[in-house]
């Protein structure tokens, strides 16, 4: 048997999408660039996925750039945007739990020259509007809030601190990684005030090494890849045709049924806790409600290893994420448990587990039964 | 013209009437090395010689760095070869050598001349003499000096003639398998493949045992194993490598013995089921990577106490390194990226926060009746349900 619950880190791919890349690839090859009509047929597919998306999304075709994923379309948003209005000032705004992509471009920046502020949390996982609004500046050019946390899965009060800083400045850029939020949530850029909004292809059942971003027409932003000039420059190389489309159909298929989708992955998740709360000294990181994705539920067990834990569900088939990777030598803790205040005890201790449409009761009964055999084994041996 | 190669060893040309196995041996593991090289290749014994041609087209460093993983090789000389045609010739042939091997010459020089065959007309010192005029009169821009020159121009010979100036340094040591066989204890860690290199240095073959510990060490623990083994096999040749699953046996000790002992109990029974494995597999002692007071466990007291299970002779050759000194043989064979991945290893789970560094024997044997009604049926399990997997070097990871 293999339960796979770890759908933050990447997700089962759709059939559906697998036949279509599997078609293209043996027929579809041309190059969008093409000029005949091999490379035409190919540029359909492209403008075929662009328009599912923008539609998903309400906004315009051309607002769409099609990246190699996550990362990409974060690196893109942050260096292009910080790049292309420094004339209006360096100073950049962000949260302390952000993911890597994120936290390290901004790091980078800093080494340019730009100026970050990086935003608490509270003991939930959400920024404060009124550090927000603190923080802003008549310097700042960029603020970048995540849509979801990809460890605890706390949602951010995105849409009011969109709000309040366009109304402290219209022309501060707002981005939001909503790699771990589409899919799950319906996002308007136009209406929540985001310039940009960073995805990934993989989170959603799509293939892997293909995302976009959403960049406002309107808004100001340079290319940080050079080269052919394709998708109007802003991002040069040969458009990854299979996993372009492959992430158009999965963006179709998730959101075809996403209300019933979403309700039935939350009540996985909430069945999930309530039998995790039958368990002595554990703790669940985040709310336990709607304010926190539908789809994460992070759980620290004291006493316990997180990677042990995590090799002794792999024993039983059930593949979950330690919350932190931990070593002998190099304990590195994860700055998101660190920021919402995980005791130093517990912070080596936590698992995320994560769910998809395909996670179903049986899995979830089956996990809580092993957790239920393993953890008063585990704990006899508890390090001291 | 294809590469060729004067073969050098050092210690295996004073081993008497053995001296056949040795060579043999070599042969045996430049065969190994040169698998890993494309192109075809002959490798011809003459006394005291062993030559390697290229019947094909190859490239030129990767053969020299895989015959670099050679123990017994001290010196790889590349060189041609031609017939002898009269001393005329000869002076030409040196000539053109020097002309194509140095670009640039304004270099000091002397030549070497050898004579195998004592019945070339030209003496040691007329060859010399002459070879060093010719060279001199072709490049003005050269000048010889009999001390300390730049280029030592070797030419022999022999059935043909053999022109060779550079040395490539070899490993050195013996042909593996020379040697007998010895079971290393092989960790994750930095210090147990340089052991295994070490040993394997004086033509010891090696098999490995490992200990796993699951769910306590997972599969990219004992792959990141399997991948230290196929490096060190780059010299040692295949390794059979032991996976002991070690857990039960880790938590009968972490339930029976006190805690600061873990450790060192926790290695007795590792030295004894390296040692029952090693006398299956004909191994004559084992390897191990302590080096004297590195951690708690390798104090004078620890190794006392470890080394009172084993009945075979046991190896450490890093004993008297420091770990810097380690490390640098580790960044040499290029095992130490792989040391270094952060998994946990079997040593590095249980580890009390105190462990004793002068553990008492008396006592340790004393705690160890605690593990009596468990540990042989324990033991049993752990050795038959072993799984055993052969490393090579040329696997694909």
């Amino acid at each position: 048997m293999e339960i796979y619950l770890d759908n933050s880190a990447t997700t089962r791919v759709y059939d559906s999408v697998v036949e279509l890349m599997t078609d293209m690839m043996k027929r579809e090859f041309g190059n969008p660039s093409s000029l005949h009509r091999k490379g035409s047929q190919a540029e359909s597919y492209v403008r075929y996925a662009k328009q599912t998306i923008a539609k998903n999304l309400k906004v315009n075709e051309k607002e769409i750039f099609f990246t190699s994923g996550g990362t990409e379309s974060d690196n893109l948003a942050l260096m292009g945007a910080a790049f292309a209005n420094a004339r209006a000032g360096k100073h950049l705004i962000t949260t302390c739990i952000e993911h890597p992509a994120i936290l390290q471009t901004m790091e980078h920046l800093q080494e340019l020259g730009y100026e970050v502020t990086y935003l608490p949390v509270n003991s939930m996982g959400q920024i404060l509007l009124q550090d927000l609004e603190n923080a802003l500046r008549t310097d700042t050019i960029l603020v970048s809030i995540m849509h979801t946390n990809n460890e605890i899965g706390s949602l951010q009060p995105l849409e009011e601190a969109a709000a309040s800083v366009k109304r402290y400045n219209p022309n501060i850029v707002v981005h939001t990684d909503a790699v771990q939020g589409y899919g799950k949530y319906r996002i308007y850029p136009k209406k929540m005030n985001l310039d940009m909004v960073s995805v990934s292809g993989h989170k959603i059942h799509g293939p892997k090494g293909v995302g976009f971003l959403y960049v406002n027409e309107k808004i100001k932003i340079r290319p940080i890849l050079y080269g052919g000039g394709q998708q109007r420059g802003l991002r040069s190389g040969t458009e990854n045709v299979p996993g372009i489309a492959g992430l158009g159909r999965a963006v179709e298929e998730i959101y075809h049924n996403l209300d019933q989708d979403v309700e039935g992955i939350f009540y996985l998740k909430q069945r999930f806790l309530s039998g995790i709360q039958t368990i002595p000294d554990c703790k669940i990181n985040g709310y336990l409600d709607e304010r926190s994705a539908p789809h994460i539920a992070s759980v620290s067990f004291r006493g316990i290893r997180s990677e042990v834990l995590l090799h002794a569900l792999e024993d039983k088939g059930i593949y979950v994420s330690a919350g932190s990777a931990c070593s002998s030598h190099k304990p590195t803790v994860s700055a998101t448990l660190k920021a919402i205040g995980v005791e130093p005890d517990l912070l080596q201790s936590t698992l995320r587990f994560s769910f998809s449409v395909f996670t179903t009761v049986e899995e979830i009964d089956y996990t809580l039964q092993s957790l239920y055999d393993i953890i008063p084994m585990l704990r006899r041996y508890t390090r001291h | 013209m294809l590469p060729a190669f004067l073969i050098k060893y050092a210690e295996i040309g004073v081993k008497g009437k053995n001296r056949y196995l040795f060579e043999d041996a070599l042969v045996q593991q430049m065969k190994y090395a040169l698998k890993r090289c494309e192109g075809e290749f002959a490798i011809r014994k003459t006394p005291g010689r062993i030559y390697l041609d290229a019947l094909t087209e190859c490239d030129f460093d990767e053969v020299v760095e895989n015959l670099q993983t050679v123990f017994g090789i001290s010196g790889i000389c590349p060189m041609i070869y031609v017939e002898d045609e009269g001393f005329e010739k000869l002076k030409e042939t040196v000539v053109k050598y020097v002309r194509d091997t140095y670009p640039d010459r304004n270099k000091t020089f002397k030549i070497m001349a050898r004579r195998a065959r004592k019945n070339y007309p030209l003496d040691t010192m007329e060859l010399n003499a002459s070879l060093g005029e010719a060279v001199l009169d072709a490049f003005p821009e050269m000048t010889v000096d009999v001390h300390n020159p730049d280029i030592y121009l070797y030419v022999e010979i022999r059935e043909k003639i053999y022109l060779y100036s550079e040395i490539i340094p070899g490993p050195g040591g013996m042909p593996v398998g020379t040697n007998g066989k010895a079971m290393l204890l092989l960790s994750g860690g930095i210090d147990s493949p340089v052991a295994g290199y070490m040993i394997s240095k004086r033509g010891v073959k090696i098999d490995a045992v490992y200990f796993h510990a699951p769910p306590y060490t997972s599969d990219r623990a004992k792959q990141k194993v399997i991948d230290l083994a196929r490096q060190v096999s780059k010299y040692s040749g295949p390794i059979y490598l032991h996976i002991i699953n070690f857990t039960d046996i880790q938590l009968a000790i972490y339930e029976k013995c006190p805690h600061e002992e873990l450790t060192i109990i926790m290695r007795r029974y590792m030295m004894k089921i390296a040692e029952t494995i090693a006398k299956e597999t004909e191994c004559l002692g084992l390897i191990t990577g302590e080096s004297i007071g590195q951690v708690a466990s390798q104090t004078m007291h620890s190794l006392y106490a470890t080394n009172e299970v084993c009945t075979i002779p046991v190896y450490r050759p890093c004993i008297g390194l420091d770990k810097q000194e380690i490390v640098e043989i580790s960044e040499k064979i290029h095992t130490y990226e792989t040391s270094i991945l952060p998994f946990e290893d079997c040593c590095t789970i249980f580890v009390a926060k105190h462990p004793v560094t002068k553990p008492n024997l008396e006592y340790i044997k004393r705690h160890e009746e605690n593990l009596k009604d468990v540990i042989d049926g324990l033991m049993e399990t752990a050795l038959s349900t072993r799984e055993t997997i052969v490393v090579r070097c040329e696997d694909s990871v």
